[in-house]
């Protein structure tokens, strides 16, 4: 496999964006993650994005963004319906392949525009489920309950999660919900679907992230401490709630062991927990130890941008290692109900 | 192109109708799964990742809906991506496919494209007023019939040239079991007496809207040699996709669809198109597009195509004959129709085009995809022989 680093990253977060479209929010995203690059839009060789229709309410979202990263003269481009993370996992196998040795990858939605618990029940199996109407928050709740049940934790620990991510994204400046909370006072707030509490339920964030990755030359040539990508991979679960243990994520699982999480030490793993049990269970399922830094970024939980969460993940790790705070990372990326889809990418400085 | 030389070494499909009603959309994917797994003589167990394409989640109202679909498509503990590039999303799908293959990554992968329109309403679906944008409300043949126009006014081609492709390729069809139209009685003037839609289509010059289901196997140079059949060697892929709103784009004859065709044609060696291919699949909705992508894809000089069409040699006994398989014109599953171009031009070199066969001299052929407002361009070069 050729070497592959990220050398550019650059987001733009809102809670709920009045003014500004999603193409106006790709804008300074692509630039700016060509700027951290320094790097031309005309030398990075391949363009893919990973949107979703429904956020918006239309259909081919992804049609005025790449306007907005720019496709002239004509590009080589493709578009997942997935968060980004699979964006870049594709910007990647087309790197494999020697036909390219740069890209650019940006996700983005404004889940400000709709009911997006809801907007995603349409997830769920169109025949027997979603005319049921279980929201995501009502899946995932089930989840929780199931994942407390068969563990014996009490909902403590999910405060514990939510008031620490809370505490953590006071130090990002892209985080939405941010506050010096401790975990009693969390613990004193209403349940609002039972066992989670709001803190516990990712916000609605509206952004666009973008990154820009090259095989070894490129990066070296561009950047002092590139964040190379030493596994990738992705699983998915059959959706059916009554077809998968809840209490775990096996695709998570195995994509971890595909990506290589125990080839070395984790210092830090940026989870895509939309939901506080989420972190509990992927932090088993990737086999992360207590020693490990989980979601310092203050993660989902902080910013929740759909479509763009997960590549924000690897993002985050990334600028941890090209910043020097860190050598070795884990970013995991998810999407369905109940975590269902997992992404594992293993990020380490050179050497 | 990657290292690993990849061919098709399965291929499936559904018969394409207008509706559906016997099968649920898991049914209908794994329906053309199941046969190109056969094809391949594999079962799912085999797969090492499964790539599913399909155009706007709204054409049946599930988002992201092959999350639900993961398990009827064996895809359980595998890597599962979707691909969405609107019109040209079939192509894309199996060209994401074979670079799995390609990079070395996988040694078979599993792809599938769909529509099952009769969930929804597609003229609905493209039409849904956005947020923040000028609605356009005009479904597809409203976009396309007024740069059908500028080709007319710009090539002087006369008007009943795309009424010749609308007879062709529902005639071809009528050797395609799996075809959406059979319509045994068409000729010229039936085209010319169906109602006028948006000037100068009538009826019969467009598309359907299909329920259906195409799937490939791609594999290794190694699996290659281990399956039943013969199987078709990928010479090329590309892809190109220009701006939307860019006053500089010539809609008419696409500078990206220029542009993925020198590519895939310099992949694949090809110096003259219509020479070093046996036939073509191209994505042709709307009757005109076929003299339109003939000099868009290099088939002829500019403002020629409609007299290569008017000649015949685009005929199934002409010279290089377009959409033997009856092409988008008789069925169109959306997100589906563009690999079902890439998958019949693999069944033409690998000799299994049944009725639809063309005689083999060069073992190539073309298939080709494309979306949105002509903007986004997906191809691939297929041959019998090993690439060189």
């Amino acid at each position: 496999m050729r070497d592959v680093a990220v050398i550019g990253f650059a987001q733009v977060i809102s809670a709920r964006e009045r003014e500004r479209n999603e193409v106006e929010l790709i804008i300074p995203a692509v630039r700016g993650a060509l700027a951290d690059a320094g790097i031309a839009r005309s030398e990075v060789d391949f363009t893919i994005s990973g949107s979703c229709d429904y956020l918006s309410g239309g259909p081919f979202t992804f049609v005025s963004g790449l306007d907005a990263a720019g496709a002239w003269p004509p590009v080589k481009e493709s578009h997942v319906e997935m968060d980004a993370a699979w964006a870049l996992y594709e910007a990647w196998v087309a790197i494999q392949t020697g036909d390219v040795d740069s890209a650019l990858i940006y996700g983005f939605g404004k889940s400000s525009l709709g009911d997006l618990h809801e907007i995603m029940t349409l997830q769920t199996d169109p025949y027997t489920v979603a005319p049921l109407w279980p929201s995501m928050v009502d899946l995932a709740a089930l989840q929780a309950s199931v994942f407390l049940a068969a563990t014996g934790r009490s909902d403590a620990e999910l405060a514990a999660v939510a008031a620490r991510s809370r505490r953590a994204a006071l130090a990002n400046p892209y985080a939405v919900a941010a506050e010096d909370v401790a975990e009693d006072a969390l613990l004193a707030r209403p349940v609002t679907h039972a066992p989670l509490r709001d803190a516990d339920i990712a916000p609605i964030t509206d952004g666009a992230a973008a990154m820009i990755i090259a095989v070894r030359d490129v990066a070296e040539r561009h950047c002092e401490r590139p964040a190379y990508l030493r596994g990738i991979e992705h699983r998915v679960d059959p959706q059916g709630l009554g077809l998968r243990d809840l209490t775990t994520s096996t695709s998570a699982t195995l994509a971890a062991h595909a990506a290589g999480v125990a080839d070395g030490p984790v210092e830090v793993a940026e989870l895509h927990a939309q939901f506080s049990h989420e972190e509990l269970i992927l932090r088993e399922a990737l086999g992360l130890g207590d020693d490990v830094e989980v979601n310092p970024s203050g993660g989902a939980l902080g910013a929740n941008p759909v479509m763009a969460t997960g590549l924000i993940r690897i993002g985050e790790v990334a600028t941890r290692i090209r910043s020097g705070a860190v050598r070795r990372g884990v970013a995991h990326a998810a999407q369905g109900p109940c975590l269902q889809q997992n992404l594992v990418c293993v990020l380490e400085a050179d050497r | 192109m990657g290292s690993v030389r990849t061919a098709v070494v399965g291929v499936g499909q559904t018969r394409h109708v207008a509706a559906r009603h016997d099968v649920s959309m898991a049914g209908l994917v794994r329906e053309a799964a199941r046969e190109a797994l056969d094809d391949a003589g594999m079962d799912f167990g085999d797969v090492d990742a499964v790539v599913i394409g399909k155009a706007p989640d709204m054409f049946e109202g599930v988002v992201m809906p092959e999350l639900y679909l993961a398990d009827a498509l064996g895809a359980t503990g595998k890597p599962m991506l979707r691909v969405h590039t609107a019109g040209s999303v079939g192509g894309s799908t199996a060209i994401v496919a074979a670079k799995l293959v390609m990079a070395g990554i996988h040694e078979r992968v599993l792809t599938v494209a769909f529509e099952k329109q009769s969930e929804s309403n597609a003229t609905w679906g493209l039409t849904v007023e956005m947020p923040f944008s000028a609605p356009l409300v005009a479904g597809a043949g409203g976009y396309f019939a007024p740069l059908i126009r500028a080709y007319i006014r710009r090539s002087g081609a006369p008007s009943h040239i795309g009424h010749l492709v609308a007879v062709k390729d529902r005639r071809n069809a009528l050797r395609n079991p799996k075809a959406h139209l059979h319509l045994p009685d068409i000729d010229l003037k039936a085209v010319e007496e169906s109602f006028l839609l948006w000037e100068p289509l009538r009826y019969l010059d467009t598309c359907p809207s299909s329920d259906g289901a195409m799937a490939l196997v791609l594999g290794s140079e190694d699996v290659a040699a281990t399956v039943p059949g013969p199987v078709a060697w990928i010479h090329g892929t590309a892809m190109r996709s220009e701006p939307t709103m860019f006053a500089g784009r010539d809609q008419v004859n696409p500078r990206a669809g220029r542009e993925c065709a020198a590519d895939v044609y310099a992949q694949a060696g090809v110096t003259d198109p219509r020479r070093d291919f046996d036939c073509a699949e191209v994505y042709v909705p709307f009757s005109w597009y076929e003299p339109m992508w003939l000099e868009n894809l290099g088939f002829c000089a500019q403002g020629e195509g409609w007299k290569l069409t008017e000649s015949g040699a685009t005929a199934l006994d002409g010279d290089i004959p377009w959409n033997p398989s009856g092409g988008v014109l008789s069925s169109n599953p959306i997100g589906a129709s563009g690999m079902i171009r890439f998958g019949e031009a693999a069944q033409q070199v690998r000799g299994r085009a049944g009725d639809c066969q063309v005689p083999l001299h060069t073992g190539r052929a073309l298939g080709h995809a494309y979306g949105g407002g002509s903007q986004f361009f997906s191809m691939w070069v297929v041959g019998a022989e090993l690439p060189a």
